[in-house]
């Protein structure tokens, strides 16, 4: 099994390479786009500002390699975000795998969300074997909102789309690599889909 | 539900954990990783490292710590001490830190906020305040509380919210050490003037002083060090009394 994280400058890579390296799989660092067109699965990871992620992956021809990919991936935390139609950070024009856009929450919670919250209502095989309501960590200010394509819920503020779905793409808010015992399970089971 | 946070803080000198720990099931109550492990077995949600280390062979080591660290350990942690400069924050998240904490170097060039959250996103930066009421007033402390500064504790957290924290942490060098609770007075009055999360430092000794801390001191997180590390209040304990009280934490 040949699993590829993108590195395409954005975020805490390592620690998602140590998550399966935990698990006993080797993931490979890469940003050539034949080595993640020939790999078994993909994750596509990202944290900080969303229009500066895009930039970098349009100055790599990433963003229009993903959307055509056709094996399993999973974008995790602001890779979730950009595989949306948009996001009001930077107003940024998002992948468009997921047809969501991405807000803000409003000043009347402490944003960023930080800390662990539930997931709920889970309808994937991602979720095999978790149970509803387990606790997963999160650091976010901005926010899916419910649409056809969410596999899991989250509340805070009101309910949003913590998880999305569609065909081969998966995308996770949450941070499987630090949520414990239940986010390795996560990524086993993405690992065995 | 979004919940409450207990973090365990351990200080780090050339590598290994310094504050006595007496931990019966360690092999090696020094090594970081070893108790970074145990934290997150029994319950930790978060864990912050601060490296004392005084010389620069010291903190040399902290980046090989922080590496074994983020290999082995599946909760999210935070590294401070000594930060000082972009660079020094690129390469200990590289390691795989998840957030830097910093305090007197934000003091002395506030610009070093905004460059870090506009570099690496606010998320991952932790602004440690260190305060002491000084004749009714939160003055912010550099040093371990040794030198007073012109800042006001309220003033400053907020234009570092601003700059682009992610999160304060509070240790109010008034209870620090004194395990007579935390300063839930100025700890709700950040809660209050701030939209970041706030983690409340400096005081635990009882189960009832997290409650409060929470309950009075609207903390979004605590941290402590010696009653974890001597076991005077197991984490599985402190979280049940907790739900106990209709806290929301993870179990």
């Amino acid at each position: 099994m040949k699993l590829v994280i993108i590195n395409y400058g954005a975020g805490n890579i390592k620690s998602i390479q140590f998550a399966f390296k935990r698990l006993g799989v080797d993931a490979v660092l890469s940003n050539d786009p034949e080595e993640i067109k020939v790999a078994d699965k993909v994750i596509f990871p990202g944290v900080g500002e969303a229009n500066s992620a895009m930039k970098m992956l349009r100055a790599s021809g990433l963003d229009t390699l993903i959307p055509n990919l056709k094996q399993p991936v999973l974008g995790i935390c602001l890779g979730m975000q950009l595989m949306c139609k948009s996001s009001e950070e930077g107003n940024t024009k998002g992948l468009g795998i997921f047809n969501v856009a991405i807000k803000r929450f409003s000043n009347a919670v402490k944003v960023p969300q930080m800390g662990w919250n539930t997931i709920s209502d889970l309808k994937s095989p991602l979720f095999k074997d978790i149970k509803e309501d387990a606790f997963m960590y999160l650091v976010h200010s901005f926010y899916a909102e419910a649409c056809k394509e969410q596999i899991a819920t989250t509340n805070y503020e009101f309910n949003y789309a913590s998880a999305l779905q569609k065909d081969n793409f998966y995308g996770v808010q949450f941070h499987p690599e630090k949520s414990s015992v239940v986010g390795e399970q996560i990524l086993k089971n993405f690992i065995e889909l | 539900m979004l919940t409450k946070r207990i973090i365990p803080c351990l200080d780090i000198k050339n590598g290994r954990t310094v504050k006595g720990v007496n931990f019966v099931d360690l092999r090696d109550a020094g090594d970081p990783v070893e108790l970074a492990k145990q934290y997150a077995l029994k319950g930790a949600d978060e864990l912050v490292f601060l490296d004392i280390s005084a010389t620069l062979e010291g903190r040399k080591t902290m980046h090989d710590m922080v590496l074994k660290v983020a290999e082995h350990v599946n909760i999210p942690f935070t590294v401070g001490g000594g930060i000082s400069s972009v660079e020094d924050v690129d390469a200990l998240l590289q390691c795989g830190a998840d957030k830097v904490s910093i305090n007197s170097s934000a003091v002395k060039r506030p610009e070093l906020v905004n460059e870090l959250a506009n570099k690496f996103g606010s998320q991952c930066v932790v602004v440690a305040i260190d305060a002491k009421n000084v004749d009714g007033n939160w003055i912010v402390h550099l040093a371990g509380g040794t030198i007073p500064t012109e800042l006001n504790l309220f003033d400053w957290a907020k234009e570092v919210e601003q700059r682009g924290a992610g999160e304060i942490l509070f240790t109010s060098m008034d209870n620090d050490g004194t395990k007579d609770g935390f300063a839930n007075e100025a700890l709700a009055k950040l809660s209050e003037e701030l939209n970041i999360p706030i983690i409340a430092s400096g005081g635990a000794g009882t189960i009832q002083h997290f409650i409060d801390t929470f309950e009075k001191g609207k903390a979004d997180a605590a941290l402590a060090a010696s009653v974890f590390h001597f076991g005077e209040i197991p984490i599985k304990d402190l979280k049940e009394k907790l739900k106990d009280n209709n806290i929301a934490v993870r179990l």
